[in-house]
């Protein structure tokens, strides 16, 4: 098989023409689907458009004007920064409790990882309606397993009750996200090398300052990676709080996705549906800068 | 001692984790009667089987609803979406590892980035988009905007896993006499097979579990997918038929979860852009 | 395996991987378990329950193992703290380490900037503050470049003479354990072969396998089928002692060889010579002969010349259990 071919370089191997071609539909389709619809959404923001017809017409400031004089707006926003910061805080919380677990071996174990990642596996909207009738007034397990616990003497009506029902919705997204944060940091610790955790065993240190002084400094970057994913899905997520509560009861526990979805798409506002779903950027500028310092830090050669 | 605290451990996290799966299961099975008891009531316990398990409720969904259309509407999106999806990224994902040098790895990050940007932003201008187009109430618009989020992250996952080939085999294929386009025609996929594997489940996970976009842009309920179906349309009047309903989010969550578990640790790979030796 | 250090002493466990020599090491230091058998150390003993930071050892790891997210004055410091030393004690102690070991002016840097010799010191020292009873060091100087690695070995055997802790030290390079230690632990497959000073393993080895694991190149091994001997019996003898007949000097009791010459090496210090021996049992053995520069008579290739060998120098091995006669 050595026939000699001819020297020319062909169209084949021109690496430099394959590369595009083989990166452009890719490209197109994050650009014309992705890019300009963005841009567009800011666009949108200062518009009057409507679903109904195709008009596009500038209405300079008046939307977000709109919306920072309604208090349903505002406690929207209030209630995304709180639903977001407090189910990441249990987040971490378990995931790193979950992962010391999860790391030793013991009976069972592939069972109870199978069960661990199951709130992230199901889709969110067959969870969110599973807890919704987990937090039925009247039929809510918890309430009976907490009554029989001789824990409860009143009784929880956890999705009429706006405080109840906010907290409610940490708790499910706490649930559902903690199984991926877990695995995270699990392969996190898997990759902190062996003799580092040894020479800290000879040096003397004990399970827990091991743990606070060498390995959990070891994991940040785990940890914030997880975290950062976290409050993306937490942040932007409609599905929870549209099936659990709908925003209610009387609007009290609309997170910003839900908010823009009611007004934009149900209320056909496409401008005003645009600049509330805008607040949402603040939280992914936030993580893109997470993730680009995390990226820089491994790339120098960070902490290895 | 020790190991009694990790069981107990263990145990509270399973049980956190699975219980609403457990009460999937029992309530898909249970009869109306010990069912719909008021929770106040604490000598029926809700927790076991008072009276015998019944059919009822799945007979019910797969017979008098429309969650048999919805499983087929489901396939038909996701089939297509994982097509494209495979079409598009893994040849990005390729030219990006090995094509296009140092500015490949910055384009492939903004790449990524765009994963980053949340359906609830884009749903108001694809809103917009799609009336445009005409795809209004149609599976065509979901076909058309779930790539959106498949691919950027397919991408960089093909990304990631071809950072771990070794090139050398190309590079020998390329000296024994193959251009560049046989070498990506002939070797290439085979090598990354297990990457493309990945490809395919996560796009497939991703549109089952998708939500947002199918509620925004289908309304009639014969062309509903799964995920948005149960939740929204298995209403009867006011009635939740909650058998009914656990019995379908059973039947959904438990495929997943079996493919998930297989799959794990490559997605976490992906997730973690080597910010851990996955 | 029957094992005992001297008090002070520099102890080298040799052996290529998997020979059980890193296993040992880390039984020492209690990171691993031995399925029967005792450990001492001092006149306390170890090996059922008493964890690595009772033991009083410190262990240098072949990769350094440097904690990446602490400053090397933080490092240094890990084990003092986790002994609830005093912060004022602290300060001291690791200054006088750094100051031991030079690298007083880096105590503030992390262990990326630094370079691998470095990073080596800086491993030592957080050894040294512990002040043990024995340092165990896994191949420490495996990492380092060739040129530092002189050094480097140098500066360790001063170190240790000077505070004269005993030592464990593993390695898979014999020149290195013959430079280092006071007495040195062959080891093959998990057994100890032969323990002894490096000039009783390389003068006096006890079987084939450490006859031709110590010393570069290895001891020649080949049946002369010498009538006077067992049949089959294994001769030994060093390539520096096979020389050209014409340089002995008459006197010397010979055993003379007709060598066929294949192929000359020039090294500069010293010319090998690869051939084989006629009128052997093993006639394919390759045998080498190393000339030292100062021997310049010419050996030409393709042809045979009378070479010998001191009598004095010569071992005799049984071929089957290798062990020497």
């Amino acid at each position: 098989m050595t026939a000699l071919l001819p020297p020319r370089r062909t169209l084949a191997d021109r690496e430099d023409v394959l590369g595009a071609m083989l990166l452009g539909p890719a490209l197109a389709y994050v650009i014309l689907l992705v890019g300009v619809p963005f841009a567009f959404a800011i666009a949108l923001g200062f518009s009057n458009a409507t679903a109904g017809s195709l008009s596009f017409g500038w209405a300079g400031f008046h939307n977000y004007g709109a919306i920072l004089g309604d208090p349903i707006f505002l406690r929207a926003l209030r209630n995304s920064v709180v639903v977001t910061v407090g189910s990441q805080v249990l987040v971490v919380i378990l995931a790193t409790a979950a992962a010391q677990v999860f790391r030793a071996t013991f009976r069972g174990k592939r069972f109870a990882r199978f069960v661990l990642l199951l709130p992230w596996a199901v889709p969110v909207s067959l969870a969110a309606i599973a807890w919704t009738w987990i937090f039925d007034s009247t039929f809510s397990v918890i309430n009976w397993t907490l009554k029989a616990a001789g824990l409860l003497h009143g009784w929880l009506y956890w999705l009429g009750d706006p405080a109840l029902a906010l907290f409610a919705i940490i708790i499910v997204q706490a649930w559902r996200i903690f199984p991926f944060a877990t695995v995270i940091v699990l392969a996190g610790l898997s990759s902190i090398p062996q003799e580092i955790v040894e020479a800290s065993i000879v040096d003397g240190a004990g399970f827990w300052r091991r743990l606070f002084r060498v390995e959990l400094p070891l994991l940040l970057p785990v940890v914030a990676v997880a975290v950062l994913f976290g409050v993306v899905y937490t942040a932007t997520d409609l599905g929870v709080v549209y099936i659990l509560t709908g925003g209610g009861p009387a609007n009290t526990t609309h997170v910003l996705p839900t908010l823009a979805f009611q007004r934009g798409i149900l209320g056909a506002d496409l401008g005003q549906g645009a600049a509330i779903a805008v607040f949402l950027l603040p939280f992914l500028i936030v993580v893109a800068i997470g993730m680009l310092r995390l990226a820089h830090r491994t790339e120098v050669g960070g902490a290895r | 001692m020790k190991r009694v605290a990790l069981y107990a451990a263990a145990l509270a996290f399973t049980v956190f984790a699975g219980f609403p799966f457990y009460w999937m299961l029992i309530t898909s099975f249970k009869q109306n009667r010990d069912l719909y008891v008021g929770a106040s009531d604490s000598s029926h316990i809700p927790w076991i089987f008072n009276d015998p398990p019944t059919l009822d409720h799945v007979k019910l969904l797969l017979g008098q609803t429309d969650f048999p259309r919805w499983v087929l509407n489901t396939l038909v999106v996701v089939v297509a979406v994982v097509v494209i999806t495979v079409a598009v990224a893994v040849p990005a994902g390729y030219s990006l590892a090995r094509l296009v040098g140092r500015w490949g790895e910055r384009m492939g990050m903004g790449i990524f980035f765009t994963y980053l940007i949340p359906p609830t932003l884009l749903f108001v201008p694809f809103s917009r988009l799609i009336s445009l187009l005409g795809l209004q109430d149609s599976l065509g618009a979901l076909i058309l905007i779930y790539p959106t989020m498949t691919i950027p992250f397919c991408t960089w996952l093909v990304m990631g896993f071809l950072r771990s080939v070794p090139w050398e085999i190309e590079e020998q294929a390329m000296i024994d006499g193959y251009s560049r386009l046989a070498v990506i025609l002939k070797v290439a996929p085979r090598l990354i097979v297990p990457g493309i594997l990945t490809v395919v489940v996560f796009s497939f996970t991703l549109v089952l579990q998708e939500f947002v976009y199918a509620l925004t842009f289908i309304s009639s309920v014969n062309k509903m997918t799964v995920s948005l179906g149960v939740p929204i349309a298995l209403v009867r009047g006011d009635v939740y038929h909650w058998g009914a309903l656990m019995a379908a989010a059973l039947f959904t969550s438990i495929p997943l979860a079996i493919i998930y578990n297989a799959f794990i640790d490559r997605f976490i790979q992906g997730f973690t852009m080597g910010a851990v030796k996955g | 395996m029957d094992l005992s250090t001297r008090d002070g002493e520099f102890l080298v466990l040799l052996g290529s991987s998997g020979s059980g020599k890193t296993t040992l090491l880390r039984m020492i230091a209690g990171l691993e378990q031995p399925t029967s058998g005792e450990i001492h150390i001092g006149d306390q003993r170890v090996d059922r329950d008493v964890p690595p930071r009772a033991r009083g050892i410190a262990m240098v790891f072949q990769s350094y193992a440097l904690y990446p997210h602490r400053t090397v004055f933080q490092n240094i410091a890990f084990p003092l703290e986790a002994s609830r030393t005093p912060r004022k004690q602290i300060e001291e102690k690791v200054r006088w380490a750094a100051e031991m070991f030079s690298i007083s002016r880096y105590l503030d840097r992390y262990p990326r900037q630094l370079s691998g010799g470095e990073r080596q010191r800086v491993a030592l020292c957080r050894a040294l503050v512990r002040d043990p009873k024995v340092f165990l060091l896994d191949e420490p100087l495996a990492n380092l470049d060739a040129k530092l690695r002189n050094t480097a070995r140098d500066d360790l055997k001063r170190f240790q003479r000077q505070i004269q802790t005993t030592t464990v030290y593993v390695t898979h390079d014999q020149v290195e354990a013959m430079g280092l230690g006071d007495r040195i632990v062959v080891m093959e497959r998990g057994k100890v072969r032969q323990v002894g000073t490096p000039q009783e393993v390389y003068e006096d080895p006890v079987d084939t396998f450490v006859a031709t694991f110590v010393g570069q190149p290895p001891m020649n091994l080949l049946d002369t089928g010498d009538p006077s001997l067992p049949p089959r019996t294994l001769t030994g003898f060093r390539p520096e002692h096979f020389l050209p007949q014409s340089v002995f000097g008459s006197g010397e009791d010979l055993r003379t060889f007709r060598f066929a010459v294949r192929r000359v090496e020039y090294l500069g210090s010293d010319r090998y010579v690869y051939g084989s021996v006629a009128g052997s049992g093993t006639p394919d053995a390759t045998i080498i002969a190393k000339l030292p520069a100062t021997i310049v008579l010419a050996i030409p290739e393709g042809e045979t010349h009378e070479f010998a060998v001191p009598r004095r120098a010569l071992r005799y091995f049984d071929p089957e259990t290798g062990l020497r006669r």
